[in-house]
């Protein structure tokens, strides 16, 4: 009983270490200290999520039964991660420069943003993945009985079962945790990464020290363990030639195909450099892997009694053996195979069903005013948490259902033929641009129904679903369907058979649909795109002419990518187009940017269709778009350094244009302002002229005489306040202000503002989010007060809700320090943004709130001063202003 | 019978101060703060006699003099201009436009009870 | 018959050597894939215990890839952008 409650605490201790670890560097990734998870060697361990529980103990299992045939699970990638230069690098191009978030998202993506073609690689990705994961969740749960075993208590079905609900429980929990603090699925997963990565090191060792007690501890020494080989059953090596090449080449397809892989190996991927590491790391990481395997088997076979679970020898030789530390090792090393890759499967499944089936539903349901009625942030991120739930709970499903019989055992190899149905679309995709979707849709439909027919099915057991006399007959007597023997072609292994026929019938009708079909010109943009990306790296140029308005885009994109991300894209964007502020022209290149960085959130297709939103009023001729594909084309042949040039003068231009205007404007407000000054100056005098004249005919009675002269003097203090103001404003536009240079605290200088604005007496309701209030300053404390207080003040008179409210928040954007005030009144139009800066640009609506308009102009002018900014903040619903701290 | 003055001004305390020195002196004192509806006003219910302020929300004097000019009923109305813009260009464009007079802000309450009694005897 | 020769010119020997060495990582899975089929090609005796050959054998060459691969790694230097133009990381 000693060694089980010891190892339920370890497997505790263990769980709490790895949550630990996935804390510490999230914390440290926030802190922007994330260096260290970006190295070439942490992404070539979290590659090892291939080597799951299957490989871990099931790779003894394997040997014991079929000799050296294992090596081919391992060998199939090693060649892939060989020849990186062949596809993966391509792989990882395309991902990042498409922002692809699974596998399902790049095939979807590559076929003209198809959301059919995503929703059919999600449902084969679940189906092939789902026993896979029940595979998972059975290994742990046998390792946990076999430790029970050994401290006296037999388990029954039913403490499996248990077993495997806690453990699928805190995976859920975990993956939950880690695998959804980011929507962005093209971001990384820092806790998740470094977890795996933990986990990586852990199951490598455990392995090796379980080989190394195996060969010197337990035979005796190489040259023994050798001669103990050749006397067991597996010495003869009748390796049939068929299956070790057919396995070497499904390994290495499904390591391309699998969610999982695609995840780790695209999606995560930072830095297409680390591939060049990984290219020799990842073999020898799965060289060290099987190093062992034969030695533990056969030396399993001589020692243990037989009739025992050649899958477990990992850990019932040190058991036997007793050895417990080791057998607790060797545990936590399978535990880790398990978890991760669940955790990791998980997360891409949970992605896929995410945006290819629950958020296009959402969408769709709710019209097509959805995008920008409600926060889409959350109802990713929630269906993305149930996702991550339902998958890990199919997989505990399939586990109870089948059983956790031997059944399982086998499935490893058949989810694999599932999953590399993929293959003919993915390749096609990437190197035949006449691929189309109508053929990328027969080939994976019917690759997966002959998977499905010859080797999915019947895997459940002759009679289970597929009756016995179909397995003999065929259905319906039709001869050559029967499941194990298409064609009438029979003996062929069932394994070989299915992945011989699925993988012939989907190229033949990948390749027969794409000839045959037209593909849409947004199929062949992409096309071209995907099969060129190095010769040319932009997008799709599906948006010509757009009715697109930059605001409502900037409101959508907010609700998608959150405020800050979205400001920094279209601010990006503004300055790069030479433009102050966050509204850049709507360009076609503009929205094709900004649909890719949505797609990194909620996938191709979605994007696609959001965008197309607002980007109705311009529906896209199809010749358009072939016109646009050849010149895309022609780009290509041109050198980048070319196009490059004419970017150049192209924007050397637009500031040509943007300065003329300027000049032209100036010259006419150098007019307007001397006769806004007269007229400003001069309203105030004629009130007091007038007044005093009343006043001096002496013939108004004393009620009167009393409201005229409290008129005259506020005229009066209406035209020093004015005075002071203009005063104020040519000395700080001649640069002759002194600065009075203090250190305050943030806090205290808001206090301050708004008590300064309180006399008035209140009827607005200021609302104060600022995190960290206590943040320091050292500047000019009077002079940023005078703006606050201005922009308070702004809000009191000038916001026209009905319960008037002003929201005050401290942000750090780009690692700077921003105070946004945002009222909930309607805000200022679109016209007026471009000149409240100026000065006199009061709204013409707002004459009585008293004031001249120089108040904003003020305001800007002490911002340069001190080296900070004030900007208006348009989309905010209210009138926003964003003051960004020296 | 009084007559009838319409005041288009939207500083309220220039309303005011016309007000009171046009009832002193006897005339019926109407007043409109708008610039966009100035000239419906004045077509619903025709004054004797309008002060016309340039810099109106909504629509600016000279645009509201041009309309006025420009309809038959009251194209001779007499109109008496005050700005507190008191450039000479302003001056020309308001009689190009068919000013009756022109005065610029701050005025002396006595030039502007003179011109108006003067223009409303015609 | 003879020709002069004239001297060669010297041209971007390095930039030469870099493009063969991609060719040599282009083939290495080729390599790969045909070194790792030659056991199935072995002779078979009766009673003959073939399994621990060919586990030197495959390891062998495994090693052998992986040394290529880490010498190419180290040789190639990889012009790919850090980041492709319109997606920097956003900070």
């Amino acid at each position: 009983m000693l060694t089980y409650n010891v190892l339920i605490a370890v497997a505790l201790l263990y769980v709490v270490f790895l949550f630990g670890i996935a804390f510490f560097a999230e914390k440290r990734a926030r802190a922007g200290r994330s260096g260290w998870v970006s190295s070439p060697w942490i992404y070539t361990l979290s590659l090892s999520i291939y080597c799951t529980a299957w490989t871990f103990y099931g790779a003894v299992g394997y040997a014991a039964r079929s000799g050296l045939e294992y090596l081919t699970v391992y060998l199939g990638p090693t060649i892939v991660m060989l020849g990186w230069w062949w596809i993966v690098r391509k792989l990882v191009r395309i991902g990042r420069s498409q922002r692809i978030t699974s596998i399902a998202d790049l095939i979807s993506s590559r076929f003209g943003k198809s959301t059919s073609l995503g929703v059919i690689v999600t449902l084969i990705a679940v189906v092939a993945a789902t026993p896979y994961l029940a595979l998972q969740l059975q290994s742990v749960t046998l390792s946990f009985a076999v430790f029970a075993e050994a401290g006296g208590t037999h388990w029954t079905q039913a403490d499996l079962s248990r077993a495997a609900l806690w453990v699928a429980i805190g995976l859920v929990v975990f993956t939950i945790v880690f695998g959804t603090r980011n929507l962005d699925a093209n971001e990384r997963h820092h806790g998740v990464v470094i977890a795996i990565a933990v986990e990586a090191v852990v199951k490598l060792c455990a392995l090796i020290a379980v080989g190394v007690f195996v060969v010197w501890g337990v035979a005796g020494g190489l040259g023994e363990t050798l001669q103990m080989i050749d006397a067991s059953a597996i010495s003869k090596w009748e390796q049939p030639a068929g299956r070790w090449v057919g396995l070497t080449f499904l390994a290495g397809a499904a390591f391309l195909c699998l969610p999982r892989m695609f995840q780790v190996l695209v999606v995560e991927n930072v830095n297409e450099n680390h591939l060049s590491t990984a290219s020799w790391a990842f073999p020898l990481y799965v060289m060290l892997m099987s190093l062992f395997v034969v030695p533990i088997a056969v030396v399993g076979l001589n020692l243990m009694p037989s009739g025992s679970n050649p899958d477990l020898f990992v850990l019932t030789l040190p058991l036997a053996e007793g050895w417990n530390v080791l057998a607790i090792f060797s545990f936590l090393g399978g535990f880790s195979s398990a978890t991760s890759m669940v955790i990791v499967a998980t997360i891409a499944l949970a992605t896929m069903v995410s945006n290819h089936i629950v958020v296009p539903l959402w969408l769709s349901s709710r019209g097509a005013g959805a995008v920008v009625a409600g926060d889409i942030r959350l109802v990713v991120l929630l269906s993305r948490r149930i996702s991550i739930a339902a998958v890990v709970l199919g997989g505990y499903i399939y586990f109870r259902l089948s059983g956790g019989g031997a059944a399982l055992a086998a499935i490893g190899l058949i989810s694999f033929v599932g999953v590399v149905q993929v293959l003919p679309s993915l390749v096609g995709g990437l190197y035949w641009r006449g691929a189309t979707r109508w053929g990328a849709i027969a080939g994976l439909v019917v690759g997966f129904s002959v998977w499905a027919w010859c080797l999915f099915l019947p895997s459940f057991g002759q009679g289970a679903i597929i009756p016995v006399s179909v397995f003999e007959n065929g259905p319906y007597g039709i001869n050559w369907l029967r499941p194990e023997a298409l064609f009438g072609i029979e003996k062929i292994d069932p394994l070989l058979h299915a992945l011989l026929w699925s993988m012939l019938l989907n190229a033949v009708a990948f390749f027969v649909g794409s000839v045959v079909t037209f593909p849409a010109p947004i199929e062949r943009l992409q096309g071209a795109q995907f099969v060129n990306v190095f010769e040319h790296s932009t997008g799709a140029r599906a948006w010509t002419q757009s009715a697109a308005e930059a605001e409502d885009l900037l409101i959508m994109s907010q609700r998608i990518l959150g405020p800050t991300e979205a400001q920094q894209i279209f601010a990006r964007e503004a300055a790069r187009q030479g433009k102050a502020g966050y509204l850049p022209d709507v360009t076609p290149d503009f929205i094709q940017t900004l649909e890719r960085n949505l797609a990194g959130s909620v996938g191709a297709a979605t994007a696609h269709a959001m965008i197309g939103q607002f980007t109705q009023g311009s529906s896209i001729s199809v010749e358009d778009l072939i016109a646009v594909a050849d010149e895309a084309v022609q780009i290509m042949e041109y050198s980048n350094r070319l196009e490059a040039k004419s970017a150049e003068q192209e924007r050397t231009a637009r500031q040509l244009r943007d300065a003329n205007e300027k000049l032209t404007a100036l010259s006419i407000q150098k007019d307007a302002f001397l006769s806004q000054i007269s007229h400003e100056l001069r309203t105030p005098m004629t009130s007091i002229r007038s007044f005093s004249e009343i006043l001096r005919d002496g013939d108004a009675d004393p009620a009167t005489v009393e409201r005229y002269s409290g008129i005259i003097h506020d005229e009066a203090l209406r035209l020093t306040r004015l005075l002071d103001d203009l005063l104020d404003l040519s000395v700080l536009e001649n640069g002759q202000v002194t600065l009075n240079i203090q250190e305050g605290s943030l806090k205290t200088l808001l206090d301050r503002a708004i008590s300064a604005t309180e006399a008035s007496g209140r009827r607005l309701s200021i609302r104060r989010i600022v995190a960290n209030e206590n943040h320091l300053l050292n500047t000019d404390l009077d002079r940023l007060t005078q703006v606050f207080i201005n922009l308070i003040s702004n809000a009191e008179k000038y916001c026209d809700a009905e319960a008037p409210e002003l929201k005050i928040t401290l942000r750090r954007i780009g690692g700077r320090h921003v105070v946004d005030f945002i009222d909930n009144g309607s805000g200022i139009g679109k016209a007026s943004q471009r000149v409240i800066f100026e000065k006199f640009s009061r709204l013409s609506d707002h004459r009585k709130a008293g004031g001249a308009g120089l108040g904003l102009a003020i305001c800007r002018e002490i911002m340069a001063r001190l080296g900070g900014e004030i900007v208006y903040l348009p989309g905010q619903g209210g009138a926003a202003f964003r003051v960004t701290l020296p | 019978m009084a007559k009838r003055v319409l005041v288009i001004e939207d500083e309220p305390n220039i309303t005011e101060a016309i007000s009171f020195i046009l009832s002193r002196d006897g005339w019926t004192v109407h007043t409109h703060s708008d610039g966009e509806t100035a000239n419906e006003r004045i077509k619903a219910t025709p004054p004797d006699l309008i002060i016309l302020d340039v810099m109106l929300p909504g629509k600016s004097g000279f645009d509201i003099l041009r309309d006025l000019r420009a309809e038959e009923g009251t194209s001779e109305l007499p109109v008496l201009m005050l700005t507190a813009r008191g450039q000479a260009r302003d001056r020309e464009l308001a009689e190009k436009l068919g000013v009756t007079q022109f005065m610029t802000k701050p005025f002396s309450n006595a030039e502007v009870l003179e011109s108006v009694r003067a223009l409303a005897r015609d | 018959m003879a020709l002069k020769l004239k001297p060669l010119q010297f041209l971007a020997r390095s930039s030469y050597r870099q493009r063969r060495l991609r060719d040599v990582a282009g083939m290495l899975p080729i390599i790969g894939i045909l070194l790792l089929q030659v056991p199935l090609l072995w002779p078979r005796a009766e009673g003959q215990s073939l399994t621990t050959s060919a586990m030197i054998y495959v390891f062998g060459v495994w090693i052998l890839l992986i040394a290529l691969a880490l010498y190419l790694s180290k040789a190639i230097r990889n012009d790919a952008p850090e980041l492709g133009e319109g997606q920097e990381d956003v900070d």
